[in-house]
């Protein structure tokens, strides 16, 4: 059972400088399934894939990917993980300066020897699979917002990665290119056996796809469950968010002093 | 108020020697990881495309320019000597010695160290050089190093074509249009310029230029803050501490090469 779980973490606590974000996170991924990180913009769901990532180390606690722990890892360890990792960003972060086949081919160049005419047919492959194989010789300005995240999406599994991290995947896409990208990562995932983190905010699209969820709030997991539970959950935190409540237990205004006090409605008065 | 001034002091002070420290470690850790720069000189030679060749119109008629403005004023001065046949050895001396390096410097820092600044401070905000470390490929071997030593060899080549055409500018203003005789324009240079002293020392302060101006602008790249005014912000950086950095080594420099010379 042991050897199902990919990403494993175990009370880690990160913070920039004074400021802690991270709290103490529990989390646990196991392989072949889609694992969702959610919550509200700043609450450490970005740090958290940085963490996983290798970007930043955690304070205290440990986190290990495939069995190696990342705090312990020098950068060879570290990039000799990576390599079995695969990270869409938020925006693509797709290399400008190449067309969309070099950006896929990036990696077979930089990490294998393979002849010219193998690395053609596998980034075929893999453009083919996220349905772009007719877009490959265009440049990335070029490209639409849905169209960039999947070829992004083609470049991270170019490696065939055990673990594919997702950060905001579904932000800013139109309804189209929102379920083709959800149904991308379900289908990647399954397909080629690989352990998916999507760190989002879109609770519909992902509970959609995902089989288990992590809540954020504060730097702490506040709930956890499949994504009937969480549909079902009766916590207030989780409740609002997943019916997108505008006030609850995440207020609707920033904290200020009392309303009548700012517009001197009392003196007014006296 | 005096403790706010203290305090503001004190922060600009570790601003500054942090920031000088980040820049030595980026400087050590560029020279350390210039093995992908040479073993794939591909990567190199494309960036000296753009650092080098694309900032040649700027640097040839530049050049130009300055060897007949050259050829002019040494003109108007020398004949009130008598020693208008010295003209060769005053433009040649003037742009081997100093205006070739310097000039080009200037120049290099503004066409190819503003655009490297804004390319790595941009590839840093839309999270590329991110997207690169997730790929366990180390950014300042992949996308630094061949950068730098493609300013470092490109830097010298444009002085030395910065000096090649304002001689031929100091030429075409002093033999072809005011009449100078030609035979003691190239006579006089070929004698008074002395590869050692003169045309080595000027290779040595370009390849000194290169490698501050092309650190100094990857460095304010490689540190932008991740915002538009931040890359903004470091691009103009780039092109005044360049500036500035090119005119005091040129002032270090020529005390150290030319002090025992007469």
């Amino acid at each position: 059972m042991q050897n199902d779980i990919l990403v494993e973490i175990e009370d880690a606590v990160f913070g920039y400088g004074a400021r802690p974000v991270l709290k103490g996170i529990n989390l646990t991924a196991k392989r072949g399934q889609v694992v969702a990180i959610m919550g509200s913009s700043g609450c450490g769901k970005t740090t958290l894939l940085r963490l996983i990532g290798g970007q930043i180390k955690a304070g205290q606690g440990t986190v290990r990917v495939a069995g190696e722990s990342l705090g312990e890892l020098d950068r060879a360890g570290l990039y000799r993980v990576r390599r079995k990792m695969g990270m869409l960003f938020q925006f693509g972060a797709l290399f400008t300066d190449m067309s969309v086949f070099d950006n896929v081919a990036f990696q077979l160049r930089e990490h294998t020897d393979l002849p010219d005419d193998v690395i053609r047919d596998l980034v075929l492959m893999k453009l083919h699979a996220v349905g772009l194989r007719g877009a490959a010789h265009l440049m990335p300005a070029e490209l639409s917002g849905g169209m960039a995240r999947r070829v992004a999406l083609a470049r991270a599994i170019a490696l065939e990665p055990s673990l594919v991290m997702y950060d905001e995947p579904f932000a800013g896409l139109d309804p189209i290119s929102l379920g083709v990208t959800g149904n991308l990562i379900r289908r990647l995932t399954d397909t080629l056996g690989l352990t998916s983190l999507v760190v989002t905010h879109d609770v519909q699209e992902s509970l959609k796809i995902v089989d288990y969820v992590y809540f954020v709030s504060e730097g702490v997991i506040v709930a956890e469950g499949t994504a009937a539970e969480i549909r079902a959950s009766g916590l207030p935190y989780v409740h609002q968010f997943v019916h997108g409540e505008s006030d609850g237990p995440v207020p609707f205004h920033y904290p200020a002093p009392p309303y009548v006090d700012d517009l001197r409605l009392g003196a007014q008065s006296a | 108020m005096l403790k706010q001034a203290i305090e503001n002091l004190g922060n600009h002070t570790i601003q500054g020697v942090w920031r000088i420290g980040f820049a030595s470690r980026f400087f050590l850790s560029m020279l350390l990881h210039s093995g992908t720069a040479f073993r794939r000189f591909g990567l190199t030679i494309r960036e000296m495309y753009f650092t080098g060749v694309l900032s040649l119109i700027i640097i040839l008629v530049s050049g130009l320019f300055v060897g007949m403005v050259l050829g002019l004023q040494g003109y108007e001065t020398l004949q009130r000597y008598g020693s208008e046949s010295a003209l060769g050895t005053l433009v040649a001396l003037s742009l081997v010695r100093e205006l070739g390096p310097v000039l080009a410097g200037l120049l290099f820092a503004s066409r190819a160290g503003s655009a490297i600044t804004a390319e790595i401070g941009l590839m840093k905000a839309t999270e590329q050089l991110s997207a690169m470390e997730m790929m366990a490929v180390d950014p300042i071997a992949r996308v630094v190093a061949p950068r730098f030593w493609a300013g470092v060899i490109s830097m010298p080549l444009l002085a030395a074509l910065f000096s090649a055409m304002g001689v031929l500018g100091g030429y075409l203003v002093g033999v072809k249009l005011i009449g100078v005789d030609e035979g003691s324009f190239w006579s006089q240079m070929q004698g008074a310029v002395d590869f050692e002293q003169d045309i080595l020392n000027g290779v040595i302060k370009s390849v000194v230029f290169g490698i501050a101006v092309t650190t100094i602008a990857l460095f304010e790249g490689y540190d932008a803050p991740p915002t538009a005014e931040g890359v903004s912000g470091a691009t103009t950086r780039t092109v005044v501490t360049s500036s500035l950095v090119v005119l005091a080594l040129d002032f270090i420099l020529t005390a150290f090469m030319f002090r025992g010379l007469n």
